[in-house]
């Protein structure tokens, strides 16, 4: 159940790429029939990916070699494009590490950087962006949901915000493109990055919808490909597998996220009512489909993975001893957890490869689990341990 | 990632709990880093006749206090000081190197039960 960690591909989106790889390998630059094939398959994929975020027209989907490097394109290319009007970021304190670096990298290069805070349940602020809004401001980057914690942002009325204050509005939409239906035009958003791992198809390929008459400076100079936004020869087998995957998802978005959001409400109610002392990070309702995200008091998260992988359950944790860094999720504290809450957070990503039998042995091996450990913790106060 | 000794310790940790009438008690760690940990010793005759633990903490934090415990118990207090983290993470087949500071404070907690043994005494004098 860590779906957000790592995703098979789709064996549908692997059929799709096979021919790219050793009969179709022509180059799309090329100007003889070979390359022609490529080029059809480019446009196709992007036509399907336009078609995921409704854009008007598939021209404005570029390709890349995925998330990180559209949030990358769409930051730095507006901020750097933009410079002589302003110098004001605004993004959100619970982003994705790729996009806090991004911001961090510009800041040292003079940029200035306003994180917006969110609520206990993770929703962004928005009286606190709009107060952040001045005549410098260039770009506002918000996530459209959040992996770990499962909540969707209020996209539609921050999209609002910044038209109304004619600042480009950039979404990092990673972990909800192909889960929750996106519409880059009724949203108004004028950036969106996705990946292509994030939905079933291979990694290393992404997407960044550039809304037309929105102008970022690329920050990858070369041959020119993908109108001059992201030189180098296109990676057409890994683009054919997301541009399937971008398909399937489409498709298949509304009973698969009506099928994870039942599991995934059955896993919470589960757990919320077997186990005293848990609770769930993030929104109740808002939430991604396969996502629950549960605190539990006394004991720590990565004692909780080892303790569930031992009966073969996978899942993540927010702990700072699952990290490199030996510092805790930035995004529990960001909702105003305690390290020590922090630390006692699990991460449950469910997708196509779960079932209601995996949220029922979830159901009946977690509470044992979490007994064991808190008969460990020091912490755990003795009346409850009856 | 961890070692089938740490794993073994980690589901079945030897020594789990508290001594009521403990002579020493020991607690080093912090919640807010994630690990904290209490021994708890008894002593008959200068050696170690129990000792048992309670640790809050990742997969290591609660492997290297068991060990600790199978270590220290039957050592006199002057053998059982000089155990040391090192010797900790190789009785259990070594421990990833992010683990081995934040997560190996297991003998740091014996030492602190065995002085507060020894003040306790001191104090009695």
């Amino acid at each position: 159940m860590d779906h957000g960690a790592g995703m098979p591909l789709d064996s549908r989106v692997f059929e799709a790429m096979k021919p790219y790889f050793m009969e179709d390998y022509g180059n799309p630059s090329s100007s003889h029939s070979f390359g022609n094939s490529a080029k059809e398959a480019l446009a196709a994929s992007r036509e399907k990916v336009a078609q995921l975020v409704a854009a008007e027209k598939p021209q404005e989907v570029i390709f890349t070699s995925g998330g990180t490097e559209s949030n990358n394109l769409a930051i730095k290319g507006v901020a750097y494009r933009n410079r002589a009007k302003g110098n004001h970021i605004i993004t959100t304190a619970i982003e994705h590490i790729s996009v806090i670096n991004i911001c961090k990298f510009l800041q040292k290069q003079g940029f200035e950087v306003t994180y917006v805070p969110v609520d206990k349940q993770g929703v962004v602020d928005i009286e606190k962006l709009k107060e952040a809004i001045n005549d410098k401001t260039i770009l506002i980057s918000v996530m459209y949901a959040n992996g770990e914690i499962g909540t969707i942002q209020p996209i539609r009325e921050i999209g609002k915000l910044a038209q109304e204050n004619n600042v480009i509005f950039h979404v990092d939409a990673v972990d909800a493109a192909g889960k929750v239906p996106i519409n880059v035009k009724e949203e108004k958003i004028d950036l969106l990055s996705i990946s292509s791992n994030d939905m079933y198809g291979p990694k290393g390929v992404g997407a960044l919808y550039i809304k037309t008459g929105t102008k970022i400076q690329p920050i990858i100079q070369g041959g020119g490909q993908e109108r001059g936004l992201r030189s180098g020869t296109e990676n057409i087998p890994g683009i054919v597998g997301m541009g399937k995957a971008a398909e399937l998802a489409r498709k298949e978005m509304k009973s698969e996220g009506k099928r994870l959001t039942r599991l995934r409400d059955k896993l919470i109610k589960g757990v919320l009512d077997k186990i005293d002392y848990s609770f769930l990070n993030g929104h109740p309702t808002e939430r991604l489909p396969g996502n629950a995200n549960l605190r539990f008091s006394y004991i720590e998260g990565e004692s909780l993975i080892l303790g569930l992988d031992m009966y073969g359950v996978q899942v993540s944790s927010g702990s700072a001893c699952t990290s490199k860094t030996l510092e805790p999720s930035h995004v529990l504290l960001a909702i105003g957890l305690a390290h020590e809450e922090a630390h006692g957070s699990l991460v449950f990503t469910m997708g196509k490869q779960n079932s209601e039998e995996d949220v029922d042995y979830v159901l009946e091996v977690l509470p044992d689990v979490v007994k064991r450990l808190r008969v460990l913790s020091p912490l755990t106060p003795k009346e409850i341990l009856r | 990632m961890y070692s089938e000794k740490v794993m073994d310790h980690f589901m079945h940790p030897r020594n789990v709990g508290e001594i009521p009438d403990a002579d020493g008690v020991g607690t080093v760690g912090n919640p807010v880093c994630g690990d904290l940990m209490t021994m708890y010793i008894k002593v008959k005759d200068d050696k170690l006749a129990d000792v048992k633990f309670k640790t809050f903490g990742c997969g290591a934090a609660i492997a290297t206090s068991s060990m600790t415990t199978e270590l220290a118990i039957g050592k006199t207090l002057e053998e059982a000081m000089k155990i040391t983290r090192a010797d900790v993470a190789k009785n259990l087949g070594g421990l990833p190197p992010i683990k081995m500071h934040c997560s190996n404070l297991a003998a740091d907690a014996l030492h602190e039960a065995i002085k507060d043994y020894q003040k306790k005494k001191e104090a009695k004098k």
